[in-house]
């Protein structure tokens, strides 16, 4: 005898079949019964496009480029997610600063490009937890469509979060869907 | 004067049957398909098609139009003529067999009574056979037209089985002839109108008949000569477009006439069970029009349980579907037929 994983192992049954067994038609009777049974049952379908399901608060949706309170881009161009990155889906440029641009962008340092492709991507979350500034997050969207592969290489306008100054409304239905709990170490920050 | 003497009020009573007898299998089948498919994925628990129309009614005409739309092949090596005159066939054979079919009580049209069956020939069950038979020609011409092996022996696969089975069905059918002694099929209805129907006596007939029914519609567990999955597709490999339609056509075509002439044979035909209306006092066309429902109604549940036991029974080995029909079918088909004649002939009704 080998492990046991489950309480219901039935011993092989070699009896020759009994006359009724043999006759088929009573089995395929409580065959149909069965389906029968499932022809009324409550289908667990769920219509997609009109009803979604409700993701776990952790659910790690499309990447989001996060703004601060002021509406400047977090990102510094560090290059840590690109360094995270399992699945090499990142890359950026990073430039500096200049004359005037503080409203812009939050410290000297910012990304001029920012690429990620979405079909490289494994959505594992590791640029989420490798960012020292809190400037990329997964939100709940998901299932992103395109006619061509080159529409899954995500520019930085295509990534950042709306302008909570300019865009307030823009910016509070994107906060919706980034994850709840994102949403709190938001508001402690 | 020739043209005088005919009967043109009856030509045009008996067009206006034929094209809406035609017009109703056709919707039926359509819908069928649909019905073949929610049934389907509610055995499955799932829904089904939902997206075209309220409820997804629309299924049937968007996947005709589809049909259509798609490029008409024809394999080169093939008998063109041949090609194209299987499923025309296998439609027309499906079509033909609905005109002995009483489909309801006699109306009453101004003045005149119609009876709502477009031709009661007094042999009507020996036709349905005749034309059933010729059903196998739809599918050996489209397999032997295609000029590809696997078609071929699709084709082989089909025409043994139905020729197999169709002795069965007509032994088991011999039973209901002696109890009612006529192969007319309004005289075989109007007997269960006043006897009982037929099922009450004969129910191992029937079971002989439903069984071999499956087997002439080639539905599951008897769809070997289709075999989409395992057997590549079978008899209408080549086939596409339009076409293959209606070679898929005429399968829920004959499927809903078989459920159709099971039960008028079996099940009373347009008898309303359970209650004398001729006691309503309600009109007769009005009557002519609820035993019609009372048929479609009965035919409905017979392609019901054909969809039904097609997704709870898988299929058959093709010695097994031959051990089944020769062995066991035919004897057992025997048996009830000698028994019958013995009771009929004892109780010398």
């Amino acid at each position: 005898m080998g492990i046991q994983y489950t309480n219901r192992a039935k011993p092989v049954d070699r009896s020759p079949m009994t006359w009724v067994e043999r006759l088929y038609l009573w089995n395929i009777l409580k065959g149909m019964a069965i389906t029968l049974k499932h022809f009324f049952k409550k289908k667990p379908t769920i219509q997609y496009p009109e009803q979604t399901r409700t993701f776990s608060k952790v659910f790690r949706g499309l990447h989001i480029l996060n703004r601060d309170e002021e509406g400047r881009e977090r990102c510094t161009a560090c290059g840590l997610c690109a360094v995270a990155c399992p699945a090499e889906a990142i890359t950026m440029e990073a430039a500096e600063r200049e004359e005037g641009e503080e409203h812009l962008y939050r410290e000297e340092k910012y990304a001029a490009k920012y690429e990620i492709n979405m079909l490289r991507c494994i959505f594992c979350g590791y640029c989420e937890d490798a960012c020292p500034k809190d400037a990329i997050y997964l939100s709940q969207t998901f299932t992103p469509a395109n006619y061509n592969r080159k529409g899954f290489i995500y520019k930085k306008e295509d990534l950042l979060i709306p302008n909570p100054v300019t865009e307030p409304e823009a910016y509070q239905k994107a906060l919706g869907t980034i994850s709840r709990e994102n949403q709190i170490t938001e508001e402690v920050n | 004067m020739y043209l005088l003497a005919t009967d043109w009020f009856f030509i045009i009573e008996k067009l206006i049957l034929i094209a809406l007898v035609v017009t109703l299998s056709m919707i039926v089948a359509m819908y069928a398909t649909y019905g073949e498919r929610k049934v389907a994925a509610f055995i499955q628990d799932r829904i089904g098609p939902n997206r075209a129309g309220p409820f997804g009614l629309l299924q049937p005409l968007a996947d005709g139009g589809k049909l259509f739309f798609k490029e008409e092949i024809i394999p080169l090596a093939s008998s063109k003529f041949l090609f194209v005159l299987g499923p025309v066939l296998a439609m027309v054979t499906a079509l033909l067999t609905s005109a002995v079919i009483p489909w309801g009580s006699p109306a009453v049209i101004a003045g005149r009574t119609v009876p709502l069956q477009v031709a009661d020939i007094n042999i009507g069950i020996l036709y349905v056979f005749g034309v059933v038979s010729l059903g196998v020609y739809g599918i050996m011409i489209g397999g032997w037209a295609s000029n590809n092996k696997f078609s071929l022996l699709a084709a082989i696969r089909g025409a043994s089985q139905m020729i197999s089975y169709e002795l069965a069905m007509g032994l088991s059918l011999i039973a209901v002839l002696m109890l009612t002694g006529s192969l007319q099929m309004s005289t075989i209805v109007q007997n269960q109108l006043d006897n009982g129907w037929n099922i009450i006596y004969q129910p191992l007939g029937f079971l002989i008949f439903f069984i071999c029914a499956l087997a002439e519609c080639n539905r599951t567990p008897f769809d070997l000569p289709e075999a989409e999955s395992e057997l590549n597709f079978g008899y209408h490999q080549e086939y596409s477009s339009m076409k293959l339609g209606f070679y898929l056509f005429a399968e829920y075509i004959n499927m809903f006439i078989s459920g159709v002439i099971m039960s008028t044979l079996y099940f009373g035909g347009y008898d309303i069970p359970f209650v004398n209306e001729a006691s309503w006092g309600i009109s007769q066309n009005l009557l002519a029009f609820i035993s019609f429902v009372v048929l479609l109604c009965k035919a409905f549940f017979f392609v019901f349980v054909f969809m039904w036991i097609r997704w709870t029974v898988p299929r058959f080995r093709f010695d097994q579907l031959m051990h089944l029909g020769w062995k066991r079918l035919v004897p057992l088909a025997l048996v009830n037929m000698l028994i019958t004649a013995l009771v009929v002939l004892l109780l010398n009704k």
